[in-house]
């Protein structure tokens, strides 16, 4: 671990609002209490975060909201112990995350976009400040060099509608470096360099963030697992594991209430209490007998949570499949992928079904048809798709509604409501909690008629 | 069955005829597609270029230089698909000798190429007990795989598996649009592109840089060149949003234009019915221009306007309708590119591209189902390369047969079809792939121990 920060002087954090990189763990004295206490503050911002991200929020609704959160959680009534809650948070959080490898990409995911967050909101000066604080060599390019670029970076300009600013200071650095820019087209790439605008600074910095932090949280594993769990079992362990799972709700990896359906009561439970997305993959499957990778992982992994074990998955796969492709080619190419979403082959991970997260931000292209249908559907397809559920026209416009405004999870809740004719006041996180609240109310409205 | 596949029908039957009157050899011409074991073994034998695999995939570090690391091309995965589908994952070798003897020995149907690991895959689960996760994949090239059948709602020659020299133009397209980019852009040299051996093209970028991007980094790229989003389930297939196109896009766009306009619009007519012209009206958002287009197509039914130039002139009335100046403020100008690139632009199998550990079928593998050699794409080319031309199993043992015996065999493949491939393959990608890993090792060397020496001094 490196010794930067311990050098530098805690009076000059009031002085400098500058943001934290979380180089190394702070040498403080943290209460029993505030550790568990600072740590939910912080997920309660990360959560907030990854819940405007399902809802597809642009970035500048994304950049007020993480300041909303930050600021609604992370205060503290000693000014001067703003920074260690902040850092504390960060470090507990780290110990939670590490453990498995989906804990620790959310978390990253998460963190990084906190980061680059509060990073656009500070001044230019701090953000070159940081580029400085790791380390990056990169100079702004000179004006010959821009010479011989000017029309590909008038074009990237013109290409989100601004003009180029004849005094532009763009650094000249590999691609690899920025990704996130390099994926969105947001810059001119010549010859493996990306020319990246003094506004697009923040993106090369928080990538910096993201590679350091993603092998810290490998390391901090390593520890965790070698020392830390074994010595703190009285102490932290059980707050630390309590952490991630009281908040991050359950993970559906293991059918719960209505353990093991039959392939026989599929169709009639798919119409009663599938959500659409799912709905969707299945009626596609039972009509093309063909669903692709992504299609196969969605509905496969949601089968499994919903109570569809590993015998009866290889039938009902092989059933639509087979007529498609024939059996022998279903047993060679596809079998495997099931029993390995089953941890029956391969990595022997028992995988989790998708969460609504996951599905909005996953990207169906050509002959696809995962995905989240208030998302990934067009409107006119939407509304035909609700109108089969048998869902009122009224319904339907307020369904549409919440969709215009992105909020896809409460238009499956709206679906939930008016296809049962119950309130769903948690709301949708997740599809195998649709279906299970589903059961729920199925089951009794079914004892109060008996 | 395209007009190519019955012709190369009758060529076969040619050729059982011919083995028939000769009285020799009949066994061997039995299966008339010409794909069996018997064959392959041939194949491997005799024809597949088993040192310039080793000599590409050792990326110079099967040389006596100090500064080669020795491990390199043993840590390879390879795998094969075998006869009845049994999949070998896994397989590593130290040497081209064993590399030829396993593959010649297995005669796999098909072989793979995988990453380079951490430590000798076959050893792997040795390295697993000792529970640090040391296992894992640290170099491979950038990939990428085109596949005709995502392109099934923009082609009416064929579907599925086949393929015709009218459909190939997108896979020529996609190579146009794709080779420059990774050149210009992203700054890689060394590209190899090669015919899947039925109905896609791969491409393999092997620059050290490419090989050692991380998966982020190689979904940045894939991302970079994705532009085509939807589904049938969504309306726009295409959605270029921005007011005006990112220079890589408008680049893409002079090519797709021109295959467009010269070669897609009468070779996949895609005018001529009434069904497939109102799916390119679904994609304009006005419905004043598509009824005032609908009427004026439905009206010229009747007079009789050659077949050749009605796709030509109902294009000519959309370009002209969205591009004339009313139209301007709503955007609608946009239009004329989102469909051209929904026709036109190439769909990237993104899972491949975006992650180190998938394997791609290595080139120079017979695709079972064709008997055709996957043999390398020249992008310079590309627009004359033809697939239903390439050298198969068959015509290949034929070759071979016909050169008769007792001749030098080393060079049995340069009297084949399969000769001008293998020497494209080594002077257009292998040869200076090597000499810029030569110096590439060279220099790390020379780097490595000027810093010893600097360090030593301290």
């Amino acid at each position: 671990m490196e010794i930067i920060r311990s050098q530098r002087k805690p009076v000059h954090i009031d002085v400098v609002p500058t943001l934290p990189l979380y180089r190394s763990a702070p040498p403080l004295e943290v209460r029993l209490e505030d550790f568990e206490l600072y740590a939910m503050d912080r997920l309660r911002v990360l959560k907030g975060i990854a819940d405007g991200l399902s809802r597809g929020k642009k970035s500048e609704e994304m950049k007020n909201l993480a300041d909303h959160l930050w600021k609604a959680n992370m205060r503290h009534l000693d000014a001067s112990e703003v920074v260690n809650k902040d850092i504390i948070s960060h470090f507990v959080l780290r110990l939670v995350y590490c453990r498995t490898e989906d804990l620790r990409k959310w978390f990253l995911s998460m963190e990084t976009n906190l980061f680059r967050y509060r990073l656009l909101f500070e001044k230019a000066e701090v953000q070159r400040a940081l580029m400085a604080e790791f380390d990056l060599p990169y100079r702004a390019a000179s004006n010959a060099e821009l010479e011989s670029v000017k029309e590909g970076l008038k074009q990237v300009a013109q290409s989100f509608g601004q003009p180029l600013a004849a005094d532009a200071i763009f650094y000249k650095v590999p691609f690899e470096e920025v990704p996130e820019l390099v994926a969105g087209r947001r810059v001119f790439i010549h010859k493996g360099y990306a020319y990246i605008a003094m506004n697009q600074v923040v993106s090369l910095v928080s990538t910096q963030f993201r590679s350091h932090l993603s092998k810290a949280l490998i390391l901090t594993n390593r520890k965790w697992t070698s020392t830390i769990r074994e010595q703190e079992k009285d102490r932290l362990t059980p707050i630390v594991e309590a952490l991630c799972s009281s908040y991050l709700g359950p993970d559906y990896s293991q059918p719960r209430e209505f353990a093991e359906i039959s392939i026989k009561d599929i169709d009639q439970i798919a119409k009663s209490s599938f959500p659409l997305c799912m709905r969707h993959l299945f009626e596609k499957l039972r009509e093309d007998h063909h669903l692709k990778h992504g299609g196969r992982m969605q509905l496969g992994l949601f089968l499994k949570g919903v109570g569809l074990k590993l015998e009866d998955a290889l039938a009902f796969w092989k059933a639509e499949f087979s007529q498609r492709v024939g059996s022998e080619r279903f047993d060679k190419e596809y079998a495997y992928s099931i029993r390995h979403n089953y941890g029956r082959e391969g990595k022997r991970t028992d995988y989790t079904p998708y969460s609504c997260q996951k599905i909005i931000t996953s990207a169906p292209g050509v002959g696809d048809h995962h995905g989240c249908p208030y998302r990934h559907f067009s409107e006119e397809n939407l509304r035909a798709a609700l109108g089969k559920m048998g869902i009122s026209n009224r319904a339907v416009e307020d369904v549409m509604d919440k969709v215009r405004n992105r909020h896809y999870q409460l238009a499956c809740t709206l679906t939930f409501e008016a296809v049962h004719g119950t309130s769903c006041d948690a709301g949708i996180n997740h599809p195998n909690q649709y279906f299970s609240d589903s059961q729920k109310v199925l089951q009794s409205k079914n004892q109060s008629t008996v | 069955m395209t007009k190519e596949e019955i012709e190369n029908g009758t060529a076969d039957m040619e050729i059982d005829q011919r083995e028939l009157m000769n009285g020799e050899r009949s066994e061997l011409n039995a299966v008339p597609d010409g794909f069996n074991a018997n064959y392959l073994k041939v194949y491997y034998g005799k024809l597949f270029p088993h040192a310039d695999i080793f000599k590409w995939m050792s990326y110079g570090n099967d040389g006596k230089h100090p500064g080669c690391d020795e491990s390199y091309f043993g840590r390879r995965e390879f795998s094969f698909t075998l006869d009845n589908d049994i999949y070998l994952r896994f397989q590593s070798f130290n040497s081209v000798s064993q590399l030829e003897n396993s593959i010649k020995e297995k005669c796999p149907f098909k072989i793979d190429i995988g990453p380079v690991y951490s430590v000798d895959p076959a050893k792997r689960h040795a390295y697993a007990q000792s529970g640090n996760n040391v296992f894992t994949p640290v170099e491979k090239e950038l990939v990428f795989d085109i596949d005709m059948t995502d392109y099934d709602d923009v082609r009416y020659c064929c579907s599925g598996a086949d393929v015709c020299l009218k459909c190939w133009t997108l896979m020529t397209i996609a190579i146009k649009v794709i080779d420059p980019a990774l050149r210009d852009d992203f700054g890689f040299n060394h590209i190899l592109w090669v015919y899947s051996g039925r109905r896609g093209v791969h491409c393999w970028v092997c620059d050290p840089k490419a090989r050692r991007l991380t998966n982020e980094q190689r979904s940045s790229i894939a991302e970079y060149f994705r532009v085509y989003k939807g589904n049938e389930n969504s309306q726009k297939k295409v959605s270029l949003t921005s007011s005006a196109l990112h220079p890589f896009l408008l680049r893409s766009y002079k090519v797709l234009e021109e295959f467009f306009e010269g070669n897609l619009l009468s070779n996949q007519s895609l005018f001529s019915t009434e069904e497939r012209y109102e799916k390119i009206l679904e994609m304009i958002p006005d419905e004043s221009i598509t009824s005032e287009l609908r009427g004026k197509w439905q009206d010229n039914k009747k007079s009789s306007i050659s077949k050749e130039n009605i796709n030509v002139d109902r294009w000519k009335h959309v370009k002209k309708i969205l591009k004339s100046g009313k139209q301007k403020g709503q955007g609608l100008g946009k239009c004329v590119e989102e469909i051209v690139f929904s026709f036109s632009y190439p769909r990237l199998d993104m899972e491949v591209s975006k992650h180190m550990n998938h394997l791609l079928k290595a080139p120079f593998c017979i695709h079972p189902k064709t008997g055709r050699v996957c043999v390398p794409i020249d992008p310079n080319h590309c627009e004359e390369f033809d697939p239903t031309a390439v050298p198969t199993l068959s015509k290949l043992l034929e070759e071979i047969n016909m050169g008769g015996l007792g001749t030098d065999d080393d060079a049995e493949w340069d009297r084949t079809s399969l000769g001008k491939s293998i020497r494209f393959f080594r002077s257009s990608f292998l040869q200076p792939l090597l000499k810029s890993c030569k110096e590439e090792i060279e220099n790390s060397y020379n780097a490595k121990l000027q810093h010893s020496k600097t360090s030593l001094t301290w």
